[in-house]
C-alpha cells in the first residue's frame, strides 16, 4: 500500500470536523428530552395542532408551486428569450432576501394602504394573522426551490423526444402527458419535497405575518422564550423528525431514479 | 411528388434560403452537405418541428407548411434515435397508433411485418437503455414506419454507428426502403453513403441548395465548385475554353466537345487520372509529363500529386501499384486522362 500524502489526511480531517459540526448539536438536541417528555408533548393538543398546521400549510405551498410553477419551469427549460436571465434571477430572489424582510414585504402589499390589501379585504380574505397569510409566505419562500428542481428535470429530457412524439401524431397535450410528464414526475416530486421542506423550516417571515395561528417553529420559539430550552426541545424533536423523514424520502427517490437511468 | 417551394426558415443566427426540392414518390432522396449546412434544420422544418418563414411544402398535392407536425404524415428518425426511455421497445413501436385511426388488422399486419423485417422479435419487452446502437436504430425505424408516413426523414442514420456495421446497416436500410414503398429522405455529410443509397440527391451548403438532381448528375456533373469538391472531384481548375479545348495556366486540354461558356471550371476525379513512368501510347488524348510533388497515404490507396507546369494533378492509385511503379517524390511521371472523364461547367 502506498503511503498517503498529508493532503489526503487534511481532506479526511476536514470531513470529520464538518460531520461533527452538523451532527453534534442535532444529536444532542434530539437525545435531550426523555421519552416520557416526548410522549407528553405529543399529547399536547396545541403542539399537534401547530405541527399539523406547519405540515399542511407547507403542503399547500408546494401544491400552489406545482400548479403555477410547472408551466413556468417548462417555459424556462424549453425556450430562450430576451430577459430569461432576469426572470430566473427574480425567481431566485426569495432565496437571498432575509426572512423577516420577506414578511415585511408581504405585509406592505397586504395592508389597507395598498390596493392589493384593499381588494383582498373586500373579498373577505384576511392575510395578517391567518392561515391564508402563512400559506402566502411559505409559497413565497418555497416556490424557487420547486421551480429550479423542475426546470432541471425538464432540461434533462431531450426536446427530440417531444418532437418525435409530435411527428408520430401526438398533439402537444398528448405529448406532455405521455412523454414529458412520465419522464419529469420524479423531478416534480423532488421539487415538491424541497419546496415543502423549505416551507416547514420558515420562521422569520411567518412570525411577522402571522404569529397566530401558531406554526411549529413559532411555537418552539415561544416555548423557548417563555419556559426555556428544556420545554422547547421536545417540540423541536418532533418537528426535526418530520423534516428528516422528508429528507430521507427525497434521497431515496432521487437515488432510485438515478439508478433507473443508468 | 413531395416538393418544397421557396422554403425559408429564419432562426437566430441561421437562415435557410429559398429551398426548392422535388422528391419523387417512393424514392430515396439524400440531402448532403458539410456539418453546419442546415440539413437538420431543413429536416425539422419539413416535419413541422420548427416554424417556416415563407414558402410551401407540398405533400400529396397539399401545402402542409401551416399544419402542425402531427397532421403532416412525416416521420423522423434522429441521429440519436430519440427512443422514449420509459417505454419498452414494443410500446415505442406502437406509440403512433394511439393517435392514428387505423384498421386493427392492418396495424397488426404492419407491426408483424416490421418486427420481422427489422429483426426485433427478441427485443419487444426490453427498455431502450439496454439496447445496442444498431438495435436502437432498428426500433426507431420501426416506430417511424408504423404510422405509415408519407415521407420518412432520416437524420444521419449511419454516422453514430460502429464503422464495422455501417455497411451492413446501409444495405439493410436500402432493403427496408425497397420493401416499404415509403419515400425516404436522408441527411448525411458522407458522400460515399449517399452514393450507395440514393437515386436522387441535393447538396446543401450554408443554408442553400447548391445542386439537386439525380445522384448520377451530382456525381458526374457537379454545377459548382463547392459540389465538385464535395463529391470528391479533387482536380478542379479554372479554365478558358476555346473550341473544344480548355486552357488551364499554360496547359491545353482536349475536351472532345465545345462548351458554351468561355470561362469556367473543369473537374476530373482523381481515380480517372492514370499514372505511369513511361510515356502513354494509348487512346487517351490528354497526356502530360510532370514531377511527383507529393505522395499521401489514404489507407487503402495513395494520393499522388503530379506537378505539370503550374498545375498540380491529383491521382489515386492502389498501394500495390505505388510499389510496382516505385513512385517517389521528385521523380518524373506521366499522367493521362480521357476527355470523357473531364467535367466542365
Amino acid at each position: 500500500m502506498t503511503k498517503k500524502e498529508p493532503f489526503f489526511w487534511i481532506t479526511i480531517s476536514c470531513g470529520f470536523v464538518i460531520m461533527a459540526f452538523i451532527l453534534l448539536p442535532l444529536v444532542e438536541m434530539m437525545t435531550a428530552p426523555s421519552f416520557a417528555m416526548l410522549k407528553e408533548t405529543i399529547k399536547d393538543k396545541d403542539v399537534v395542532r401547530s405541527i399539523w398546521l406547519s405540515i399542511y400549510t407547507a403542503g399547500l405551498a408546494a401544491l400552489i408551486s406545482f400548479v403555477f410553477g410547472t408551466p413556468l419551469a417548462y417555459l424556462l427549460a424549453r425556450t430562450n428569450f430576451r430577459g430569461k436571465r432576469l426572470v430566473e434571477s427574480i425567481i431566485d430572489l426569495p432565496i437571498v432576501i432575509p426572512h423577516p424582510v420577506v414578511g415585511i414585504a408581504i405585509l406592505s402589499v397586504a395592508g389597507r394602504n395598498h390596493w392589493v390589501g384593499q381588494v383582498a379585504s373586500e373579498l373577505g380574505i384576511r392575510i395578517m394573522g391567518s392561515v391564508t397569510g402563512i400559506v402566502i409566505v411559505l409559497t413565497f419562500v418555497g416556490m424557487p426551490f420547486y421551480i429550479n428542481a423542475v426546470k432541471e428535470g425538464f432540461e434533462a429530457i431531450s426536446p427530440r423526444l417531444e418532437k418525435v412524439s409530435r411527428s408520430l401524431g401526438a398533439s402537444m397535450f398528448s405529448t406532455f402527458s405521455r412523454i414529458t410528464f412520465p419522464l419529469a414526475w420524479r423531478s416534480m416530486l423532488t421539487g415538491i419535497i424541497m419546496c415543502s421542506a423549505r416551507a416547514i423550516s420558515e420562521f422569520g417571515a411567518v412570525v411577522i405575518v402571522a404569529y397566530h395561528p401558531m406554526i411549529a417553529p413559532v411555537m418552539i420559539y415561544e416555548r423557548f422564550e417563555a419556559y426555556g430550552l428544556k420545554y422547547s426541545q421536545p417540540v423541536a424533536v418532533w418537528l426535526v423528525s418530520i423534516c428528516l423523514i422528508l429528507f430521507i424520502v427525497l434521497r431515496v427517490l432521487t437515488t432510485a431514479s438515478r439508478e433507473k437511468e443508468a | 411528388m413531395i416538393k418544397t417551394e421557396n422554403l425559408k426558415v429564419s432562426l437566430p443566427g441561421f437562415d435557410l434560403h429559398d429551398i426548392n426540392l422535388s422528391i419523387e414518390e417512393g424514392g430515396f432522396f439524400v440531402l448532403m452537405g458539410p456539418t453546419g449546412a442546415g440539413k437538420t434544420v431543413l429536416l425539422e422544418a419539413m416535419a413541422g418541428l420548427i416554424p417556416v418563414k415563407s414558402g410551401r411544402i407540398i405533400i400529396d398535392g397539399k401545402d402542409v407548411a401551416g399544419l402542425p407536425s402531427e397532421k403532416r404524415g412525416v416521420s423522423i428518425v434522429y441521429q440519436d434515435y430519440a427512443l422514449f426511455p420509459h417505454l419498452t421497445v414494443m410500446e415505442n413501436i406502437k406509440y403512433g397508433l394511439h393517435f392514428q385511426k387505423l384498421d386493427r388488422k392492418e396495424a397488426d399486419q404492419r407491426l408483424n411485418a416490421l418486427i420481422y423485417k427489422l429483426d426485433l422479435a427478441n427485443l419487444e419487452k426490453r427498455f431502450p437503455a439496454n439496447l445496442s446502437g444498431g438495435e436502437l436504430q432498428r426500433v426507431a425505424l420501426a416506430r417511424a414506419l408504423m404510422v405509415n408516413p408519407r415521407i420518412l426523414l432520416l437524420d444521419e442514420p449511419l454516422s453514430a454507428l460502429d464503422p464495422r456495421f455501417r455497411e451492413e446497416i446501409r444495405s439493410g436500410l436500402k432493403k427496408l426502403h425497397q420493401s416499404s414503398k415509403v419515400t425516404f429522405f436522408m441527411v448525411t455529410h458522407d458522400f460515399a453513403e449517399a452514393l450507395s443509397l440514393a437515386d436522387q440527391a441535393a447538396v446543401m451548403s450554408d443554408g442553400r441548395i447548391e445542386q439537386t438532381g439525380s445522384m448520377e448528375d451530382i456525381f458526374q456533373r457537379p454545377c459548382s465548385k463547392f459540389v465538385a469538391d464535395f463529391v470528391g472531384m479533387k482536380n478542379l481548375f479554372l479554365a478558358r475554353f476555346t473550341g473544344s479545348k480548355a486552357t488551364i495556366d499554360n496547359l491545353e486540354i482536349e475536351l472532345g466537345r465545345t462548351p458554351v461558356n468561355a470561362h469556367g471550371y473543369i473537374a476530373i476525379r482523381p481515380e480517372d487520372i492514370v499514372l505511369s513512368k513511361e510515356s502513354f501510347t494509348s487512346s487517351m488524348r490528354n497526356s502530360f509529363r510532370g514531377t511527383v510533388s507529393g505522395v499521401f497515404d489514404g489507407g487503402f490507396y495513395y494520393e499522388v500529386h503530379v506537378r505539370v507546369g503550374e498545375t498540380t494533378f491529383k491521382s489515386l492509385i492502389t498501394k500495390r501499384s505505388l510499389f510496382e511503379l516505385k513512385i517517389q517524390e521528385g521523380m518524373d511521371a506521366y499522367i493521362a486522362f480521357k476527355s470523357t472523364a473531364i467535367h466542365n461547367f
